[in-house]
């Protein structure tokens, strides 16, 4: 059949678009904002919407060009190339590249925007690791380094229809490991790199209230980010829809018995936080699982990720301020292999993973694509992040940082005292 | 007895906290304060708009201490607060005429320390 643009997809996709904007400002700034001290939360805001301007002038520019346009010669499985830079050849045409079907039935420049909007996010979420004492400076070349050095190829590899790991049946349908395993890692790499905070004592986050209500954005915007990766108005999104929102209610609801049981008292920090965490574990699982296979994540990725924020970030000492590593990263690299146990040919004849399909090859690739992605995020961000520690320095002075971020950096306040 | 009411840098009151509980100093009241001093405030910018002279934040300490505490705990906020630079705060004494304790009724020295 002769691709055509299809109005209702299109409808969808538009609107799903705008939805995972939102996951970034103001859901993730105000996840992130409400967690940090005082005098820092106009610093997580400002970095949050710096990433949104930031990385989409730049995903129009050659960002998209190398996550997704054909590669050339022996590198093409590995980037794209400069055909598509400045948006050349993106036009109104149905989109050639989608994971589920030989042509999606969408404009090709908004699959471009759609796919900006998880560039924007994916870079934000490890701002969760240095935050309270990086430099605006050094933040802002960070994000252009990593865009174009790590984000743009891994996208290529998982999502590009020449992607090396595409190619040999890696699944991941929306982000898992171009998005969370990705700036999860980065995460880590940048919060042992840059190093503790001074004060490191357990403060409670300044305003709850915030991250709570940036949780909330999150979750609504995942529904743009996990049923809008179909890229169609069909039974393939509702079924990511309906996985993406029962994995998220099912893991908060396991942090929160976590927390009753281990701290005594049910807080609302871990709810929060548990959805995070099921919300991106079932990520890269939404299209190939159903239900039951949800539930399972959604139990897991809570007892897994608990135990890493809990116990190991304390055991092992680093500073992943916000837990971006703990929760996105280690919840990503669950959902990534949980994809390869519980596919489902119910959901997609094609795909089939460990338990409903006895196909023990596609865990094998899960987890053989979990590993390479985290590899390459690791070792790229530690050139990037020493490079510019060289050269500019990373870290604030230890009085700019007791003083707040947002006063040395911005020179602004979020809350005045008086008036 | 004496009342010492020090206003300190914000940024420097978890140094000033170590250092008096080194002193073995720890019963304190801590409260967030606005003014300023020789420096006459900062200038922040708002969409271009200069506001200068606007109040700093300070913090102010309220320390009741025996006598043979007095020094201790002055050194003690000295040797945390002082950053050199013009803002770094002032400490006030003065004479405690009582103190009691409301848990038990108890009086004067006994009930400060």
């Amino acid at each position: 059949m002769k691709p055509f643009i299809d109005s209702g997809n299109t409808a969808w996709i538009i609107m799903a678009s705008a939805l995972v904007l939102l996951m970034t400002v103001p859901g993730l700034a105000f996840f992130y904002g409400g967690l940090v001290k005082r005098k820092n939360v106009l610093s997580v805001l400002m970095q949050c919407f710096i990433s949104l301007c930031l990385v989409t002038l730049l995903w129009v520019i050659c960002g998209y060009s190398l996550a997704f346009a054909p590669g050339k010669g022996s590198l093409a499985g590995f980037i794209g190339s400069f055909d598509w830079a400045m948006l050349k050849h993106v036009g109104f045409e149905p989109s050639p590249y989608t994971i589920a079907q030989p042509y999606a039935r969408i404009p090709h420049q908004l699959f471009m925007i759609f796919q900006c909007m998880f560039a924007v996010i994916t870079p934000a979420l490890i701002i969760g690791a240095f935050a309270e004492r990086m430099k605006f400076s050094a933040f802002l070349v960070f994000t252009v380094l990593w865009s174009l050095f790590v984000y743009a190829p891994v996208a290529h590899w998982v999502w590009a229809a020449d992607g090396w790991l595409y190619k040999m049946g890696v699944i991941d349908f929306a982000g898992g490991i171009v998005v969370h395993i990705n700036a999860g890692i980065a995460a880590l790499v940048a919060a042992l790199v840059i190093g503790k905070r001074k004060y490191l004592r357990a403060i409670p986050p300044h305003n709850l209230a915030f991250t709570v209500m940036g949780t909330a954005l999150l979750w609504f915007g995942w529904f743009g980010f996990n049923a809008g990766s179909a890229l169609a108005a069909d039974g393939l999104a509702v079924n990511a829809f309906v996985v993406t929102h029962v994995a998220g209610a099912t893991a908060a609801l396991t942090w929160l018995v976590l927390d009753w049981i281990i701290l005594k008292r049910p807080t609302i920090l871990g709810v929060a936080t548990g959805a995070i965490a099921g919300l991106a574990a079932v990520t890269p699982a939404s299209g190939f699982i159903d239900v039951s296979g949800a539930l399972f994540i959604g139990i897991l990725v809570s007892i897994i990720c608990y135990i890493f924020v809990i116990f190991i970030k304390n055991w092992a000492g680093y500073d992943d301020a916000l837990d971006a590593f703990g929760v996105h990263g280690v919840g990503g690299a669950w959902g990534t292999i949980a994809a390869g146990l519980f596919a489902t040919p119910a959901v997609q004849a094609a795909y089939s993973g460990y338990f409903y399909g006895g196909n023990p090859h596609q865990l094998k690739l899960q987890i053989f694509a979990a590993i390479v992605s985290a590899l390459y995020s690791l070792i790229i961000t530690f050139i990037i992040i020493k490079g510019i520690d060289l050269v500019i320095g990373i870290r604030v002075s230890e009085r700019e940082e007791a003083m707040g971020l947002d006063v040395s950096e911005h020179n602004e306040r979020a809350y005045t005292v008086l008036e | 007895m004496k009342l010492i009411i020090a206003i300190i840098q914000p940024f420097r009151l978890e140094e000033v906290k170590e250092e008096l509980y080194k002193a073995e100093v720890n019963l304190i009241t801590v409260s967030e304060v606005l003014g300023h001093g020789r420096q006459m405030g900062v200038a922040e910018y708002y969409r271009g708009t200069k506001e200068t002279g606007n109040l700093l934040k300070k913090i102010r300490l309220e320390i009741a201490v025996n006598d043979n505490f007095v020094k201790p705990t002055i050194d003690a906020i000295i040797k945390g607060a002082k950053t050199g630079e013009v803002g770094d705060g002032k400490i006030f004494v003065m004479d405690l005429s009582d103190c009691i304790r409301i848990r038990t009724g108890e009086r004067g020295p006994l009930a400060i320390g």
